[in-house]
């Protein structure tokens, strides 16, 4: 467990110290926040439009603006989730600091949460930026905060296996640009699977249903936790870390 | 320490290890010794587990690489061929990294840093960033994270490849200041490196070894005569090359002299020794008898540079390595692979 944080530490530094956490941070504050205010002005719109008509349809912040941002700040991550991955084994193989790791006396698992939790923190401190928007909303409003933190806690499952499936892309390749397009690509797919399964009704469409996480993803951002959906993010993430040990051991016998 | 026993190592197109064998001694300091692509590399990387043997054990301190890798890891010092440097850390940051790493902490990590960083010369640099730092430095570096934990064995890939002469030169100084406690396998494809630096050598080509033995008997079994060069001067400046030469032919024992600067004023000559005769004592005697002065006097040896060719070209061009074996009597045998596992 020591080793782990060790290597966390590490990666964490790497992250901050290079401009990488930092960019990231910025994209994200800026898009969720472009997104927010795009929300944010139609609700608006529609409360004065609905004042000068005199109708009181009741308005909800929740429904209105926190869901669909949450699943705006879902789609948005894909994008820079690879970027946060792609680096993890890739960049180890190509400068030969992976000698290091490997001949240390450490598990690979060790490396490998050490790395997924690093990446992990990165990803919640984006998080923490796209959640300054709502800051607004409790400073003027008057929203229900336990939607918005179940909401929370499905972005980061979410991104905890999207990190777990970089990770293993990053162990197949010494070039960080493939492992991210890869990796990117995957992400993608599993986000719209879904749309297989809107005109069909057959047992394929429903397993791809079942595996895209628009599916298990949507009941988290209206604020519902249901514990089939955790469970799929937690096998999820199990395969991936567990994909990038067998991986990672069968480097030695490759190489 | 160290004992390997009939090791191969296939790749999927290539065999990069031909069952060797060898075994180094606790406290020896052995050149590994082979033209590039001879499997040096891989040799090592076996042995500190990161690359799976084929075929045959390695063990070392009596830790099977295979059975007990971790055992092995912790008693291991390894320096690749490129330092295995983050260019984003600080030296000490990276330092103390390597040192949590290979299991040290609290007290004994900051000691143990402190020690590397003067032991290798980089305490002016601890606090710079790794890929700012010059080849040289970057090495020492390198060397530094192989010892913070003090291992017992090091293993060192080509530790002077790409520096300047003089970071060559700390570089050995300070591989052999580290040889008393630490048993330590350098890979090279510098021959004088080896004759410097090392006490045993072992010599791979092609994957197969070609000879194992102390540098000192290697030099003279491969001829059995002494090779001596001396530098005489005379102090009214006029000796005369000639005279010089058949003085130095009559010492007994003296097998031939050869002038090594004819033209020139320094009376340079080589002197071979009949099989067997050790001169050094006479040539010194009659040439200070003679009343000139002796500047210098050094066993010249066969250089490993034309050992090395003759060896491997032997098992080149006739495929007769097991000659060149026998020749040698090569290949320090078994009784060390019998330590007990523990």
């Amino acid at each position: 467990m020591r080793n782990t944080w060790t290597i966390c530490r590490k990666e964490l530094g790497s992250y901050f110290v290079s401009p990488i956490a930092w960019l990231l941070l910025t994209m994200a504050g800026l898009v969720s926040g472009f997104f927010f205010w795009v929300l944010l002005r139609d609700f608006v719109l529609e409360g004065i439009e609905m004042q000068m008509r005199g109708e009181t349809f009741p308005m909800n912040v929740n429904e209105q603006i926190i869901t669909p941002l949450l699943m705006n700040v879902g789609v948005i991550f894909l994008f820079f989730l690879p970027l946060i991955t792609m680096r993890l084994f890739a960049e180890e193989k190509r400068s030969g600091t992976i000698e290091l790791l490997a001949t240390s006396p450490i598990r690979d698992i060790e490396i490998i949460l050490g790395k997924w939790l690093a990446a992990l923190i990165l990803y919640a401190c984006m998080l923490l930026f796209t959640a300054l928007n709502f800051a607004f909303l409790f400073f003027y409003g008057n929203p229900d905060w336990k939607p918005l933190a179940v909401g929370y806690l499905g972005l980061l499952l979410q991104g905890g296996l999207f990190l777990a499936i970089g990770a293993f892309i990053s162990t197949l390749t010494k070039n960080q640009i493939i492992a991210g397009a890869v990796t990117f690509g995957i992400c993608l797919l599993l986000w719209v699977l879904e749309w297989a399964s809107s005109y069909d009704s057959a047992t394929w469409a429903t397993v791809c249903s079942y595996l895209s996480v628009i599916t298990h993803f949507g009941s988290f951002a209206r604020g519902v936790i249901a514990t089939k959906d955790v469970i799929f993010y937690l096998t999820g993430i199990f395969l991936g870390l567990f994909a990038t040990a067998r991986s990672l051991e069968s480097l030695r016998w490759r190489s | 320490m160290i004992a390997v026993k009939d090791l191969s190592k296939r790749y999927a197109r290539t065999t990069a290890v031909d069952r060797i064998s060898f075994s180094v001694e606790k406290g020896e300091i052995v050149g590994f010794l082979g033209p590039n692509g001879a499997g040096k590399t891989t040799t090592m990387r076996v042995l500190t587990c990161f690359l799976p043997p084929s075929a045959g054990t390695a063990t070392v301190a009596g830790f099977d690489v295979l059975e007990q890798p971790r055992e092995v890891k912790k008693r291991i010092g390894y320096l690749p061929e490129s330092p295995p440097l983050y260019p984003e850390m600080e030296t000490i940051e990276y330092l103390r990294f390597v040192g949590k790493l290979k299991g040290l902490s609290g007290a004994d990590l900051a000691k143990r840093v402190d020690y590397v960083l003067g032991r290798c010369f980089i305490a002016d640099v601890k606090t710079k960033l790794l890929g700012k730092l010059s080849k040289g430095y970057r090495q020492r570096v390198g060397l530094a994270q192989a010892i913070i934990h003090n291992p017992e064995v090091l293993i060192l890939d080509e530790p002077t490849a790409g520096l300047d002469p003089k970071q060559i030169n700390e570089t050995r100084d300070l591989i052999r200041s580290l040889a008393g406690d630490h048993t330590i396998i350098l890979s090279t494809h510098i021959l004088p490196e080896v004759e410097q630096t090392c006490e045993q050598v072992i010599i791979i080509n092609k994957g197969k070894l070609v000879a194992t033995d102390s540098v000192r008997n290697l030099q003279a079994r491969t001829r059995g005569v002494e090779s001596v060069q001396v530098e005489v001067a005379a102090r009214d400046g006029a000796a005369d090359p000639g005279a010089v030469q058949r003085k130095l032919e009559q010492v007994p024992g003296v097998a031939q002299v050869l002038c090594k600067d004819p033209q020139g004023h320094r009376l340079i000559f080589e002197v071979q020794s009949q099989k067997g005769q050790m001169v050094r004592g006479d040539l010194a005697r009659a040439i200070v008898q003679s009343g000139w002065d002796l500047n210098e006097l050094r066993a010249a040896g066969m250089s490993l540079e034309e050992i090395f060719l003759e060896l491997t070209g032997k098992e080149s061009a006739a495929d007769a390595g097991t000659a060149a074996k026998q020749d040698l009597e090569p290949v320090s045998q078994p009784e060390a692979s019998s330590e007990p596992k523990g």
